[in-house]
Parts: structure tokens; sequence; C-alpha cells
């Protein structure tokens, strides 16, 4: 009796794999020379995964010092690094580094001031045209939402930042273009920017490895991209568990109240 | 409710059944309606939660202002979350009007002192939201009406403040509203 | 209807009061409470229901998605995740709008599959069926235009390469185009009208939503078997028997809906869609969200411009004469034996067109795409009417409580199939 819907089933649950399956293989074929991308396990993977706070407080000193040159990070404001476990002090220290566009005043001026909690991260450039004139045409990207923003995010980034080499003998590369196992094309108009150790100094005494400042740069741009995270996973298990009882309670019922149906 | 909706003659199931079986359904339905309920009341409350207030708005609740230029009798209107606040910079006989009433003739009873920061009694900061029905009273450029009390006058309503942004004649109930503020130095204010 | 009060047999005084004047209480009690409903139902029959709720689900979350989001070129990428990260709950909410659209296919094809299986189209629920497909249609148009609203790459390019379509038509294909971007690409105007329509199409989905409960309320639902209704044997009353059935679907439904909403809310989305919209780049692979893969890869298959466009529509509207391309006399697939197999293969060339929509369009891809688009459309315009005609149907059973009742046993020899009777 049920075979044949039990039939119907089977196919469309095919028929709904292939989408889910198509982004798994896609992620497969990448163009020819880019390396796959190697394995590396994250603290914040999994249901019950949560942010490494402290690598991801590395990882904001890592982008001050040496991405922000370059990148910005328009969608977050200094308050948000309270969430990252600073404190409040520490925050409106960091903000007020900054100097802010504000205005008009009662002049009608625009004027500079000190940043606040409540600022957007300070971006390098006024705008996408200076950004572009000022790197060589290739205008370095906001790095606000950059692990949702790429395949495989947190482990693209990862892999990138560890990946540059000495292009491979014969390989003809564009002018001030860098070789990189696993940029697409492999070559990258951003210069290798974590080279050496010890090119920032962490304050809990970490030894800041060319891998341990790609890790902890990596924690803080995933948590830049998706804040809500442990929050949502959080909910989500209590969901889940929840609509379970409930789902058993509704499966009762229903055989409760069908017992006296033949069928 | 359900009880009420089945109309006479509608097929009940539960009189089909043995009595020891209706209540071990009955148990059942009321069970899986509770938690039905339950996530019903989950699922509305972001709902509720979300059109309160959001971080970034409640991050820039704070407004700084340089009050030293406000010449004596004159005022200055600051924008603190989108409502206008009143500085006004009194004169002598002004603080001395607001501080003599007599606490029997004030709807709102509550004296000067308790609306200014200490020491700082020529500055009175109000939020200028007449507590009638949100109009902007009048009286701060020098050429409005300041009401009956030489304070604010709301247009709306007719409602008359004095100088120390207390209601004596109208329809409004209330002072106007003190908002959290403090002097960051001698001439700056940080309201928020 | 007769004029004068409602006879109303409800014994509250204030639901007595209003339902005489009003029959709500009495058309809610005779739709959903006492409507005779076939007993036979599978779990497939659950699908309506849901995507009933879905639609509820998408109306609620996108009326306050409405409340906070900005339709400015400028400033529609930053309002979205301005939601995401400042608004309360507001990642939820964009969350359950963007996985429930998802849902909502999912949902549809399988209430799609379902009609098509079980043979709900056919006479005489044959406006009913056209009446889904309206519905489809409206669905297909708002999710599109409420995918552009971020204002992501995948956004601005899938605008401008869907409104393109409409440029395959000889003469009027470039007014047309220019009509929908309100300018010479898809820019300010074009967010802006889709924003209005993406907040305006739901309603109407949702009025022919309820002119499609209603024709079913007039013909009654099909059922697994798919032979009529022949005496109150064969029926339940709706409530409690299906109210009961539906909320097991739904608490199933809403597992999977939350497993993909709080553990992997990106998965079935593109990330090119976070990097904000650039008129001057296109990204290296454009692809629709995956419920529009399969006719994106029809629209492909075809070498020719105006030809892809109109095949890729006929795919959908080809839909609307199934009824009458049907010629066999029983609704079911379990009483057809060769017809099932080859409803089957579309449903994997429907799957095929689906993997390959999301493939470059070259190599292998091409000819699979190929070869299930003509599938596809011999299965409809072929095999389905010729076959109706050559196969000879299984002995359908007297009735939904006969074979129940026997326990399912070998049926009569005397139950042979016979012409449905045409409404």
């Amino acid at each position: 009796m049920f075979r044949s819907a039990l039939r119907a089933l089977t196919v469309f649950g095919v028929m709904a794999a292939a989408p889910a399956l198509a982004p798994a293989l896609a992620a497969g074929d990448h163009s020819q020379g880019t390396a796959a991308l190697p394995h590396a396990h994250f603290h914040f993977e999994g249901i019950f995964g949560t942010f490494d706070r402290a690598s991801a407080q590395r990882g904001f000193q890592v982008y001050k010092e040496v991405c922000s040159a370059c990148h910005s990070m328009r969608l977050l404001s200094y308050r948000n690094l309270l969430e990252l476990g600073l404190s409040e002090a520490e925050v409106r220290a960091i903000a007020a580094t900054v100097t802010v566009n504000d205005g008009p005043n009662d002049e009608g001026q625009m004027f500079e001031r000190p940043g606040r909690m409540s600022d957007r991260f300070r971006s390098p450039f006024a705008n996408e045209a200076a950004s572009r004139a000022a790197n060589n045409g290739a205008a370095p990207p906001d790095l606000s939402v950059i692990t949702k923003a790429r395949e495989e995010g947190p482990h693209y980034l990862l892999a990138l930042l560890t990946g540059y080499a000495e292009p491979p003998a014969g390989m003809a590369m564009g002018d001030g273009m860098n070789y990189n196992r696993y940029f697409p094309g492999n070559q990258i108009a951003m210069s290798a920017p974590l080279r050496e150790e010890g090119q920032v100094e962490y304050a809990d005494g970490t030894k800041a490895t060319v891998e341990q400042m790609a890790m902890d740069v990596t924690n803080f741009l995933q948590w830049a991209a998706e804040p809500e995270s442990e929050a949502r996973k959080r909910m989500g298990v209590k969901w889940v568990l929840f609509l379970t009882i409930l789902g058993g309670l509704a499966y009762a019922t229903k055989r409760k109240i069908w017992a006296n149906v033949p069928h | 409710m359900a009880d009420h909706l089945a109309p006479a003659g509608a097929p009940h199931a539960a009189g089909e059944h043995a009595a020891d079986g209706t209540t071990k359904r009955d148990f059942l339905i009321l069970a899986t309606g509770g938690f039905a309920a339950i996530a019903a009341g989950a699922m509305a409350w972001p709902f509720i939660s979300s059109m309160n207030p959001a971080r970034d708005v409640l991050a820039l609740s704070t407004t700084e202002a340089d009050i030293g230029a406000v010449p004596v009798g004159g005022a200055l209107t600051l924008m603190w979350r989108g409502k206008p606040v009143f500085v006004r910079h009194r004169s002598p006989t002004e603080v001395e009007a607001a501080k003599t009433v007599d606490m029997g003739e004030l709807r709102d009873p509550q004296a000067d002192s308790a609306r200014v920061k200490p020491g700082k009694a020529e500055w009175l900061v109000v939020i200028g939201v007449c507590t009638h029905l949100g109009c902007v009273p009048l009286g701060q450029k020098p050429t409005d009406p300041r009401g009956e009390f030489n304070g604010w006058f709301c247009p709306c309503h007719g409602s008359h403040y004095d100088t120390s942004g207390r209601i004596r004649k109208g329809p409004a109930p209330a002072n106007l509203a003190v908002p959290t503020y403090a002097f960051t130095t001698d001439t700056q204010i940080k309201i928020g | 209807m007769s004029i004068g009060l409602h006879n109303s047999a409800f014994k509250n005084p204030v639901i007595r009061w209003v339902d005489s004047r009003l029959p709500i209480f009495s058309m809610m009690q005779n739709e959903y409470g006492t409507f005779p409903t076939p007993k036979n139902f599978n779990y497939f029959w659950n699908f309506g229901a849901l995507a009933m709720i879905n639609l509820m689900i998408m109306i609620a979350t996108g009326i306050f998605l409405a409340m906070h989001y900005t339709p400015h070129v400028s400033m529609a990428f930053d309002s979205v995740e301005r939601i995401m990260r400042d608004v309360n709950y507001g990642w939820l909410f964009r969350y359950v709008h963007a996985n429930g659209a998802s849902m909502f296919f999912i949902v549809v094809y399988i209430h799609i599959w379902r009609g098509m299986w079980y043979g709900s189209y056919k006479a005489p629920r044959e406006l009913l069926w056209i009446i889904g497909v309206v519905i489809f249609l409206l669905m297909m148009a708002t999710a599109f235009m409420g995918y552009v609203l971020p204002w992501g790459q995948m956004s601005f390019w899938g605008a401008t390469v869907i409104t393109n379509l409409f440029s395959a038509f000889p003469i009027v294909g470039d007014h047309i185009v220019t009509l929908l971007w309100g300018g010479f690409s898809v820019d300010n105007p074009t967010l802006n009208r889709f924003f209005s329509l993406h907040f305006l199409l739901p309603f109407v989905i949702f009025g022919v939503v309820f002119l499609h409960v209603a024709a079913l309320h007039i013909t009654g639902s099909n059922n697994p078997l798919g032979i009529d209704v022949k005496s109150p044997a064969d029926t339940l009353p709706f409530h409690p028997y299906y109210t009961a059935k539906d909320s097991v679907g739904m608490v199933v439904y809403f597992i999977v809906f939350a497993c993909l909403v709080f553990f992997a809310p990106n998965y079935l989305g593109d990330p090119a869609n976070y990097i904000p919209a650039n008129p001057m780049v296109t990204p290296t692979h454009i692809v629709p969200e995956w419920y529009f893969l399969p006719y994106y890869a029809i629209l492909r298959a075809v070498p020719d411009k105006l030809g892809g466009v109109v095949l890729m529509f006929g795919s959908i509207l080809v839909w609307f004469i199934l009824p009458w391309l049907d010629t066999s006399p029983v609704r079911s697939m379990r009483f057809r034996p060769i017809a099932k197999w080859f409803l089957l293969l579309w449903g994997i060339s429907f799957g095929v067109l689906m993997y390959c929509g999301g493939k470059p369009p070259e190599g292998i891809y091409v000819v699979l795409s190929r070869v299930a688009t003509l599938y596809y459309f011999a299965w409809f315009l072929v095999i389905l009417p010729v076959l109706g005609r050559l196969e000879r149907p299984l002995p359908l059973p007297e009735s939904i409580a006969k074979p129940v009742l026997r326990g399912g046993g070998p049926l009569p020899a005397g139950a042979m199939a016979k012409p449905m009777e045409k409404a």
C-alpha cells in the first residue's frame, strides 16, 4: 500500500538533495592549479561551537595593526567589541585613537573629533575609488562579512593567509601580482600580509607565528561576520529539543485519535 | 472554546471511546495543546521585541554640547534621541522666580533645586516636549511667547510652563522632563 | 443563499449572535470541522496545510523585516546587515524569511508532486490545479523580487539576467525591459518597484490561495486511491482526524526548518550575495537560487535566445493544460503500472535539470540538460497523452472503505477499472 508512496518520496528526496549536493560538488571544481583547501578545525564549528574569544581578541589586534591599513570593516562599530569580551574602558580607548569626520556644526562646517564607541570602524580610504587608486587598481574588499562572502569562508581565509609561496618555475606573473596556492587563478594583488613571526606583539604572551596570527584573525573575522551565531545555535538547540518533544506528543495524540479508525 | 464550537450532531469522536481511553486522550490533547501554546508564545516574543529600539539606536543615545556661548537670558535647543532639549541660561530674576514659588501652587510639585545641577542654578536643561500630547512648546527664541509664567508656552493646547519648566496652567499633567545629563566641564554638557 | 438570519447551531449566545448575522463560525465548522475528508490520506496530504503555514510565516516575518529595511541602492545592503546585527532578533527574522523561501519551495514542490502522482489535477479538479499553477507562478515572481532586495552581487546580477530574458521577444522586448527597470539598467527605480511588488504579491497569493481552498471544498479532496468518495463510510470529519495528522507533519516541518535556520542559515544561499552589488563586475558563476535551477537549465539547454526563453516559460505553462494532456481513465499512479515509471523518470529529469542548472554551461552538463529538457516536455506532450490510451490500468477498488475493511487483501476480480465520469 505504502510502497509506491515511499518510492515517490525517495525520488523527491533525490530531487531535493541534488541542489543540496550541488554546492558541495561545485566546491570541488576549483579552477586549474588552485590547491584544495587544507582541513582546519575551528572552535566555532558545530552545533555547540563557540568563539575562542582570546584568539578573536588577538585577531582584532592583527586586523587593527595589519589589515586595517587597507581593508575597511564598515559594518562594525567599536561598541561591537564589547561582545568580543573587551572592557568598556578598552573599547573607549580604541575608539578614541581614531579621528572621525562629523558635522555640520552650528557654523555649517564639518569638523574632526575623536571616535566614540557608537562610531563605525574607520575605513582606511574615503571611498572605493580612492582605495582602488591607492592599491594598484584592485580595491581591497571590505572584511565585515568576508567569511560569509566566500565559499568555505573561514577555511579559505586561513588557507589564503598562509598560502603565499614562490611562483612555480615558468609561471608568468602579472605586474605587482603575488603567487598564492589557494587564490583562484593563483595570482593575487595583495602581497603576503602576515610575513614574519612577531609581526604583532600579543599582550597575553602568545607566540605570534604566521599560523597563529592567521588563525586569530580568521577567528576574529568569523565573529565579525556572524556575531549572532552563538545565540543562534543556542536557541536552535532549545527549539529542536522542544519541537522533538512536541512532535512525540502530537504523534501520540494523532495515534490516539485515529485509534478507532481502521486503516 | 472548542466545546462551544461543536454544534449538536457533529461527529464527536470522544463519545465513541470507553471512559478510560477518553481520559488518556484528553490528557494527551491538553499536553500537546499546552506545548503548542508555549511554542506560539516563544514565536510571538521576537516579533514584539524587534519593535523596540535596535542596538545602534540605543548606542547613539548621548549628545554632547558646548553651552558656553549662550548669553544670560538666552537659550539653546539641542537634538537628543530625536527630540529637542531646551537649555536656558536663566537670569538671576528668573532663578529667583523659580525658587520662590509656593509648592502648593504647583500641579506637579518639585523644587527648582531638584531640577538643576548643584551650583549651576543658572542652567536649566529640560526636554522640550509638552507633557500633554507631545508638541514642542514655544519660548526658545526671543520673539516667542513665553506664556503667563515667563517660561514656555505650548501653542497646541495652551499649557504654560514657568522658568523652571514646571507646568502652571493648561491641560498638561506634568513638568517638562529633565533628562539625565552632566557637566563634563564648566561649559560642556553631556546628555544621556 | 436565502435572505434573513442564518439558523446557527451554536449554543454559546455570543457566538450564536455573531454567527446568525455573519455565519463565519458555521463556515469554519463546515469547512474545517465537520468537512468530510477521505479517510485514506497519507502524509503527502500534509503539504497543502504546510504551504499555508509557510505563507503566513513569510508574511509575518516579511512585514517585520520591512519595518527595518531601506529600499535604496546605497542603503539596502547595509540595512539588511543592520537587521542582522542591531535589530532585536533581526537575524532570526532575516534567516527565517530567507530560508522560509526555500522551505516554501520544498513544500510546494512536494505538494505539486503529490498532485501529479495521484492525479489530483484530473477532472473534476482541473480548475483547482490551474489555480495552483497560478499560485506557483506568483510565488516564483515574489521569490525572485525578494532575492533582489538585499542588493548583493547575486541580487543585482540575478535581476539583470532575469529581466533581460524579456529582451528576447522581438520588437517589444527592449521596451519591456526598459519598462521593468524604470531606467537604462537595474538601478534604484528597479529596487524600489521590486520592494513594492514583493510586499504586495504575498497578499495576492493569499487571495488566490483562498480561491484554491474554495475550489477544493467544492470538489472535495482527491485521495491516494484516486477514486471518488462513494459513501460517508469513506470519509472522516476533518477535525480532529486531519487536524491531528496535519499537526504531526507540521512539527516535523518545523524541526527541518529550525535546523536550517539555526544551524545552517546560509547553506542554501550563495556567498556572492554577501558582496554588495557592483554593476561593473559580474561574478564568475551566476546561478539563481536552487528552486529556479531546473528552469535555468532549460533556458541554457537551448542554443537560441528566444527559443530558450520560450521553452523556459513553456516548462511551467505546460502545467496549465496537464489535466487535458492526461488521457488515462484513472487518477492515481498506484493503478498505472507503466505510467508511474515514466512519471518517476520525469521526476528524475527534473532533478537532473536542477543539478545541471547549478553547473557551468559546458561539456557534459549541456548534454545532460538537453536530454532532460527533451524528456521533460516529451512526458507532458507525448508520453502522457499516448500512454493514457494504451495502458491497461490495474483494477480499482470498489470504494475507499472496502479494501481498508478487508485489511488490504487481494481486490475482487469484479472491481475492474472503468473510465472516470467527467464532470
